[in-house]
């Protein structure tokens, strides 16, 4: 079993010496592959339109709205607390960050100061919710690379951290939890001790399951290092945020670059950063996450003040007139709301959602062209994109 | 190359005389061709404690297919995920017989629509349903390919894939449980029994 460092030293040359076709004067015909929109492999309804030559891709043109819903014009038509409940909608697979996000965009119009309390039950619900996101993605990228195991195992931790949410607020999606100041319910009793438990048992299985059955793996090095390469600057240049920028090297987390919440306070919290910029620093940035996770919830439950879980706004609460844009370091990358508020309406005058799939979607024309059709889903799934944010 | 004909026999090694066993268990009839009141059919039938069972060929075929409904993962929205997670280890979905999901609908009985139909979905949505073989069944999933749910009045989503294709069963929820889907297939699965 080769390691990944001696898979990157493999020399250039192969020992066999291949019969070179020699195709000079003869024509080759491009062919269009229509990829999408129904394919397993495009993690949602993502249609790709492949110009081939022979096996490579010489060019590639996503075409997305397949799950435009109309979400930034919902918002309007909704009042502040019903769009929480919408905001979940945008990125499926981690609802809770997107709930942060709109309700810390109406706390900062509205200048709500938040009780420590519930900065510490948002802080364990956002990197429970940033677990459930890449364990969906460790488990579907394994799938793409011909890994079925991965995904069986994926799933059963994630049952339990949804069937903790359940128990918590009542719904295992979608969850309608976050309020203006606040979150809507305490920790049930006997919840952080499950929690606990809960955790010891899924830093085990980061250990020796998936790092065990993905790492040393040699068809899974085989397929992802070296494959899809973003460099640093070309990273910055696209505008690409969240693990796939930190897999390039470039050490930007909004959790310390831009503290919201109580992140600057955690000691635990450094950021996941990969200088090699291929699908595996992505994914060892993912999985590092995962462990980061693991250390700052138990901190938080460590440090967990007493006191109210949500400030009192009132029965009626208007928001008053203002404009904010308030980011959060998702799963995917960074998600941010831009709300304006009128101060008349009770509804958002406009709530702009910047969502982090759609940003470092862009990069796939520049990252597929030149690659083989059978690197197309490997670097597509290490991209970790959810078309519900893409499309919103 | 030629097929080995061996004796059948019956559990204790004594050979099947077939001719007298049809003889004795075909139903005897009136001369309405139906079968008589005094039940000689029913006598028949359990005048030999082999497994045998009286039926038609169509319910024949319908308790066939509706064992092991193969289903096209339609996976739009915020549903497939929990698709998945019924087809995953925790609510297994093998269990009955239906996890077995195909990524081309020539090979699939069951289109499971998961998640939100917009306008622009719609007409794939429609080619891939004319693309599954017949005999084949739609399952709505959730509140927005059921009815709309909550984005009913979005300028963009189809209110219900109802709308597009007949449905056999909705499941409603949002997302439903894996559960609920479990229970949908379940209902499904008497559906095509009943014959429908």
């Amino acid at each position: 079993m080769s390691t990944e460092a001696e898979i990157r030293q493999l020399p250039e040359t192969p020992l066999i010496e291949l019969p070179v076709i020699e195709d000079e004067g003869l024509e080759t015909e491009e062919l269009i592959l229509n990829m999408g929109p129904q394919h397993p492999s495009t993690h949602g309804v993502l249609r790709l339109v492949l110009k081939l030559s022979g096996e490579k891709v010489i060019e590639c043109i996503p075409v997305m709205g397949y799950l435009h819903r109309g979400l930034e014009k919902i918002f309007e038509w909704r009042t502040y607390h019903q769009g929480i409940r919408y905001a979940d909608q945008a990125d499926y697979v981690s609802n809770m960050l997107n709930e942060h996000a709109y309700a810390g965009a109406m706390e900062a119009i509205a200048d709500i100061d938040v009780p420590r309390r519930a900065e510490y039950i948002r802080v364990i619900v956002d990197e429970l919710s940033r677990c459930a996101s890449h364990l969906v993605w460790l488990g579907t990228y394994g799938l793409d690379v011909g890994a079925t195991t991965p995904f069986l195992w994926c799933l059963r931790d994630r049952e339990e951290i949804l069937d903790l949410f359940e128990e918590l607020c009542g719904s295992r999606m979608n969850f309608n939890y976050y309020r203006p100041g606040g979150v809507l319910y305490d920790f049930p009793p006997g919840w952080l001790n499950k929690l606990e438990r809960y955790l010891d048992r899924y830093a085990q299985h980061i250990e020796e399951d998936y790092v065990r059955v993905l790492e040393g793996n040699e068809i899974f090095l085989e397929r992802t290092v070296g494959v899809g390469v973003i460099p640093a600057d070309v990273a910055i240049a696209y505008g690409l945020s969240g693990p796939m920028l930190r897999g390039s090297g470039v050490a930007w987390d909004l959790r310390v670059d831009r503290p919201y919440s109580i992140y600057p306070e955690l000691k635990s919290m450094t950021p996941a950063v990969f200088p090699e910029g291929d699908a595996f620093a992505r994914f060892k940035t993912r999985v590092q996450e995962m462990r980061l996770a693991i250390a700052i919830v138990r901190e938080c439950i460590a440090n967990l003040p007493g006191g109210a879980m949500r400030a009192r706004l009132g029965h009626v609460w208007k928001c008053p007139k203002g404009e904010s844009y308030y980011t959060v370091e998702g799963a995917k990358g960074e998600v941010g709301i831009y709300m304006i508020s009128d101060g008349r309406s009770p509804n958002p005058f406009r709530a702009k959602m910047r969502g982090a799939s759609f940003h470092n979607l862009q990069i796939a024309p520049w990252l597929l062209k030149g690659r083989l059709v059978a690197d197309t889903v490997a670097i597509l799934g290490s991209m970790d994109f959810v078309l519900g944010e893409v499309d919103r | 190359m030629a097929i080995e004909e061996r004796p059948a026999k019956t559990a204790k090694g004594v050979p099947i005389d077939f001719e007298e066993d049809v003889i004795q268990r075909r139903p005897v009839t009136t001369q309405a061709g139906l079968g008589s009141e005094d039940v000689p059919t029913r006598q028949a039938a359990l005048a030999n404690d082999d497994n045998m069972v009286f039926t038609t060929v169509a319910n024949l075929v319908n308790w066939a297919r509706s064992r092991s409904p193969w289903p096209l993962g339609y996976g739009l929205a915020c549903c497939a995920i929990e698709m998945m997670a019924t087809a995953g280890p925790h609510h297994d979905l093998s269990r009955f017989g239906a996890e077995v999901f195909r990524s081309s609908p020539r090979q699939a009985d069951v289109m499971i629509v998961a998640g939100t139909v917009t306008h622009k979905m719609a007409p794939r949505l429609r080619r891939l349903y004319e693309q599954m073989p017949e005999p084949k069944w739609v399952i709505a999933m959730g509140n927005c390919a059921s009815s709309g749910g909550e984005f009913w009045d979005s300028y963009s989503t189809l209110q219900g894939v109802d709308t597009v294709v007949p449905v056999d069963v909705y499941v409603p929820g949002c997302p439903p449980r894996p559960e609920a889907l479990t229970e949908g297939v379940l209902r499904l699965r008497e559906k095509i029994t009943r014959g429908g």
